[in-house]
């Protein structure tokens, strides 16, 4: 059919089965997903793979990629640090949080370390208030949360990904 | 019995493991009512329960389950899993902890309305949940709980699970079908209700992971045992959502009718650094700011003892606890930025309003505004009211009308005389 569906066949026939065959749309936000799960973006060829497979057109895919913030339509660190800093966090610290970790990793808010393997990034509420400072790491086509943070925590969490990633090229 | 009625994952270890679920009375309830009863009675039952809708609205659960029409079919169901408000927990330490309940839950409201094919709708950032959520329901199907033909009886049910990918609005019942449909999350106008014309047009029940999850044991104990909780108008247990300036910080599942002054001292252990409390948000952002003077820590978290005494809704029960350090200008300005960012641009008042709110607080911390807009500030969020298709707009306005009203010294501070 096309080189996405290709590449992930039988996931998106698993995709495609949990909906009403005349119901395929519904599977556009699991194919954005499926399409950003190399890279960590959605790359442009991939809307109209996504619009042919859910039978509706490659504006409406765009606009849904742009609607929803988990999609991203343009390259950054391998690995998204996304901090939360509504209400219950800052009440907890993770305004300052987010600002040493940026410091420690020289970046500004929405920046990607030199090393092209962490962007920064404040967000909305992730429902952990009873555990913050928090955050959620975006990246590898996973999103996972990290709880109850102080600096030298995340910074130990850093590194650690760091020596993995070292240990990947090396292999 | 243990402790709890929820949160039963504290009281016997490895309840996310089927076997250990199935001999803590687990699929009970389900066995009994695919079994022995006809789906109008498990209705029945829960509508004698009294349970109302713990996402918030607080609308009786049985009764929302009568409103599908029987000449329009397939019928489904959606759990809505899209937990997203500042200040809300529980749904995630439910679907983590104690899966089988809510989905034997889950379970219990498609037999009931004859659904063959339920979804889960998680938001996206709950992907480690939906992974697991995906496991279990495998187990089910393993078991023979799930699939065709269920326990040799002639009901079907399909659970899937839907990742949402970044959008409070969707939270809202019409926007989460829109979302599950492949669209933008954005609100239908109503009539028709979702119980009418829902997922693909056709009836549809949407309840909260929580509501699901008492009904088991509704079911397998019966409406007068789970009435003997929580008070006449709401009865039952509930999950409160602790978080703010507290010292332990957490979901505490208490009988409705608990007081502000049992959740926050005993429950919560009091403020951080023993300071002074201020004032309470009781669902989350959206909240009013309430002044937390000894009237309100007496008041009852039930339905409508909340409306009564304090004229503030229970919600979700997600209280954000707010001390004497906390400046209302700094928590509007959160609160705004937070609904300006969801807001799903829909209706005009809530797109603009947020926009503009988010503005002026901007500019008010920046020590750059005068007291004029103070008053601006309070007239656009008036503005707001009652002029959008969902309550996100509504819910933006509340806590930037209440703290002005009630707070407008901390907002004189940022302004020049």
């Amino acid at each position: 059919m096309n080189k996405l569906y290709n590449k992930y066949e039988k996931e998106i026939q698993g995709i495609l089965g949990r909906y009403p065959d005349e119901q395929k749309r519904s599977a556009v936000m699991p194919l954005l997903f499926l399409a950003q799960r190399d890279t960590g973006y959605v790359p442009t060829e991939a809307l109209s793979d996504i619009a042919e497979i859910a039978g509706i057109s490659e504006t409406d895919v765009a606009s849904i990629m742009g609607f929803y913030t988990l999609f991203h339509a343009e390259p950054a660190g391998r690995f998204r640090i996304q901090i939360c800093t509504d209400l219950p966090c800052a009440l907890r610290g993770s305004e300052s949080y987010l600002e040493q970790i940026c410091e420690i990793l020289g970046v500004k808010e929405g920046e990607t370390t030199a090393d092209g393997l962490f962007t920064v990034e404040a967000v909305k509420c992730l429902a952990a208030c009873h555990r913050a400072p928090m955050f959620q790491l975006q990246g590898d086509g996973e999103i996972k949360y990290y709880e109850n943070q102080s600096v030298e925590i995340t910074m130990q969490i850093v590194e650690e990904i760091r020596r993995k990633v070292a240990t990947e090229k090396e292999a | 019995m243990g402790k709890y009625i929820l949160l039963r994952h504290r009281d016997v270890p490895g309840m996310d493991d089927l076997k250990v679920y199935q001999a803590n009375d687990g699929f009970v309830a389900f066995e009994k009512a695919v079994k022995s009863m006809q789906p109008a009675d498990v209705t029945l039952e829960v509508k004698n329960s009294g349970l109302r809708g713990r996402g918030g609205a607080g609308f009786p659960t049985g009764i929302k389950w009568g409103f599908l029409p029987n000449n329009s079919w397939p019928h489904y169901v959606v759990a809505n899993a899209d937990e997203s408000e500042p200040g809300t927990f529980k749904d995630r330490e439910i679907m983590e902890g104690n899966p089988f309940q809510f989905l034997e839950g889950l379970m219990l409201a498609c037999y009931a309305v004859q659904a063959n094919q339920a979804y889960i709708y998680l938001r996206g950032e709950f992907w480690q949940v939906a992974a697991r959520l995906d496991e279990k329901i495998k187990d089910l199907e393993d078991a023979g709980y799930l699939g065709e033909k269920i326990l040799g009886t002639d009901y079907s049910l399909k659970i899937n699970t839907h990742l949402g990918a970044g959008a409070y609005i969707c939270g809202e019942e019409t926007a989460l079908l829109e979302s599950l449909e492949g669209r933008l999350g954005q609100p239908r106008l109503r009539p028709p209700f979702p119980a009418v014309v829902g997922l693909y047009g056709k009836p549809t029940l949407i309840n909260n992971v929580e509501t699901l999850t008492n009904l088991p044991m509704i079911i397998q104990k019966g409406a007068d045992w789970y009435r003997s909780f929580g008070t006449e108008q709401s009865p039952g247990v509930k999950i409160f959502s602790l978080s703010g300036c507290v010292k332990k910080p957490g979901n505490y599942e208490l009988p409705l009718g608990v007081t502000y002054q049992e959740l926050i001292f005993e429950h919560g252990g009091g403020i951080v650094n023993d300071n002074k409390i201020k004032a309470v948000m009781s669902a989350g952002a959206s909240s009013d700011v309430v002044i937390a003077d000894d009237f309100c820590l007496q008041t009852p978290l039930a339905y409508e003892t909340c409306m009564e005494r304090i004229k503030a809704p229970l919600g979700s029960a997600s209280v954000i606890i707010l001390d004497e350090t906390v400046n209302m200008a700094w928590l509007v300005s959160k609160t705004v930025n937070f609904f300006k960012h969801e807001s799903c641009g829909k209706c005009t008042p809530c797109r603009e309003g947020t926009f503009w709110m988010n503005s002026l607080t901007k500019h008010m911390l920046a020590n750059e505004s005068s007291s004029e807009d103070i008053d601006l500030l309070r007239s656009v969020a008036l503005q707001i009211q009652g002029k959008c298709l969902c309550a996100l707009g509504e819910f933006s306005t509340m806590a930037v009308v209440t703290a002005v009203d009630r707070f407008r010294a901390d907002f004189e501070t940022h302004v020049r005389s």
